[in-house]
């Protein structure tokens, strides 16, 4: 049986930025679930970055905030120095502890809350990156059924995260950067 | 190393419940997200492999206590974080308060004091520091009683530096302390006009008049209606005209207060109105 799809979740760190401004503006306006994105950053008190995507992209793009009910059709970009967690499938929380592979937010950390909450109904991308945050994340999305994705390490600036992805968790599909939209419109 | 799931969601009420019953520290009303993760962190920490072992040790040592809460709650912080915000204190914020005769400023869930010496900092350079008090208070005597030290890793200096200098800081940041091998310790006079206590945001109330109210990436942790609650707590310690300020992600929009607030433009920091 087909799972359902009820969150995606895109993670990634050097060379990612270039991969979204690619795969955004091909994706339908009428998906039926959220999608995160959890990008290794600079805090900046600006939120520049939401901006830019917002340019690339006909799905309403917002920086998460605390206590946020999450709505299909919308882009949710975890704020930098916050991991963010799942309270349940609707709603985040915030969380401002401990760096985690040195990163806040941090993939795992993001990934690993979805895995639990979701179970077989999240679905997680690891892109361009040049450390393995993220990759023990996509390991309990795989252990609760849900699906893992990663970026052809060919196609990536940094091939670090995706490479790792593939060597350590059972990948169900590796994509290229021109058959991401495709694959999320189809989920 | 894959984080073990060892505590699993009612068990986790059921902690909860032992330490609220036992030893009066209620966090039914934490966001359970962080919450559980903090739980199967201390168990990896202190090598627990099941619930039961950890409630054991929870009901039966209850020396165990302290350290049990200070490990389930988040006490990361930093000198000058989110510079800007410092920034406007200095410029939209304590230009008001210096207005006033005597400053009182409250610092809820201070952690280890990063923030109280910034503050401190901030106010000597503003000539206000001579009429002012800064009550710097957290659920933990443990990260008290560091924050009374003032002695922090060198490591963290180079970082911290840069954020006075974006926050509006002009002198040599170094200047407020003495290096000593791999710590710092912050100049006594920092400190004079701080006092640190233990407070619980959700069993304690109000116990003084202030200015200005502090309470950064504390409220994160708690759940809407436990939140809601400590606005008004915050509320009711506030002088009209005070100035209430929150972390980088969190607003007192959708609360209660909204309408008694006027927040100031690009800010998380809301002045009180009526």
């Amino acid at each position: 049986m087909v799972q359902d799809t009820k969150i995606f979740l895109i993670g990634g760190s050097a060379g990612s930025l270039t991969v979204l401004l690619e795969v955004l503006p091909q994706l339908r306006n009428d998906i039926l679930f959220p999608i995160v994105i959890i990008l290794h950053r600079k805090s900046h008190p600006d939120s520049i970055l939401n901006m830019l995507l917002s340019n690339y992209t006909n799905l309403e793009v917002c920086e998460a905030e605390d206590k946020m009910m999450l709505k299909s059709k919308c882009i949710y970009l975890v704020p930098p120095d916050y991991h963010l967690l799942f309270e349940d499938t609707q709603m985040v929380s915030l969380d401002s502890s401990e760096k985690i592979n040195y990163s806040r937010p941090s993939i795992d950390v993001t990934l690993q809350s979805a895995a639990e909450v979701f179970k077989e109904n999240a679905v997680a991308l690891l892109l361009s990156g040049a450390n393995a945050d993220g990759v023990d994340g996509l390991q309990h999305i795989k252990r609760n059924n849900g699906k893992a994705l990663a970026q052809e390490p060919e196609t990536a600036a940094v091939n670090y995260m995706p490479r790792q992805a593939i060597l350590q968790v059972d990948i169900d599909r590796i994509l290229r950067p021109d058959q991401m939209a495709e694959f999320i419109n189809n989920l | 190393m894959l984080d073990p799931n060892i505590i699993k969601d009612d068990e986790l009420e059921i902690l909860l419940t032992d330490v609220s019953s036992l030893y009066g520290y209620d966090f039914t009303q934490y966001s359970r997200a962080s919450l559980k993760r903090r739980l199967n962190r201390i168990c990896v920490i202190d090598k627990f492999t099941s619930f039961a072992e950890l409630r054991y040790n929870l009901i039966h040592h209850p020396e165990y206590l302290q350290r049990f809460i200070e490990e389930i709650t988040v006490n990361v912080t930093e000198m000058f974080r989110d510079p800007h915000f410092y920034k406007a204190l200095r410029e939209k914020v304590f230009p008001q308060l210096g207005t006033y005769p005597f400053i009182r400023i409250w610092l809820a869930g201070c952690a280890t004091g990063e923030e109280a010496y910034s503050i401190a900092i901030l106010l000597k350079e503003a000539n206000l520091y001579n009429r002012s008090l800064i009550y710097a208070t957290d659920i933990n005597p443990g990260v008290l009683e560091k924050a009374r030290m003032g002695i922090f890793s060198i490591s963290q200096m180079k970082q911290y530096s840069e954020n006075y200098i974006l926050s509006g800081g002009t002198a040599d940041f170094s200047q407020y302390y003495t290096a000593n091998y791999d710590m710092v310790k912050f100049h006594a006079d920092l400190k004079e006009k701080m006092i640190f206590s233990t407070h619980n945001l959700v069993s304690d109330s109000s116990f003084n008049e202030f200015q200005l109210v502090i309470c950064r990436n504390v409220l994160i942790y708690f759940e809407k209606e436990l939140q809601n609650k400590v606005f008004r707590l915050f509320d009711d310690s506030l002088d009209n005209l005070g100035f209430l300020a929150l972390g980088a992600k969190e607003t007192i929009r959708f609360s209660n207060l909204e309408t008694s607030y006027k927040q100031i433009k690009g800010e998380k920091i809301w002045k009180k109105i009526k």
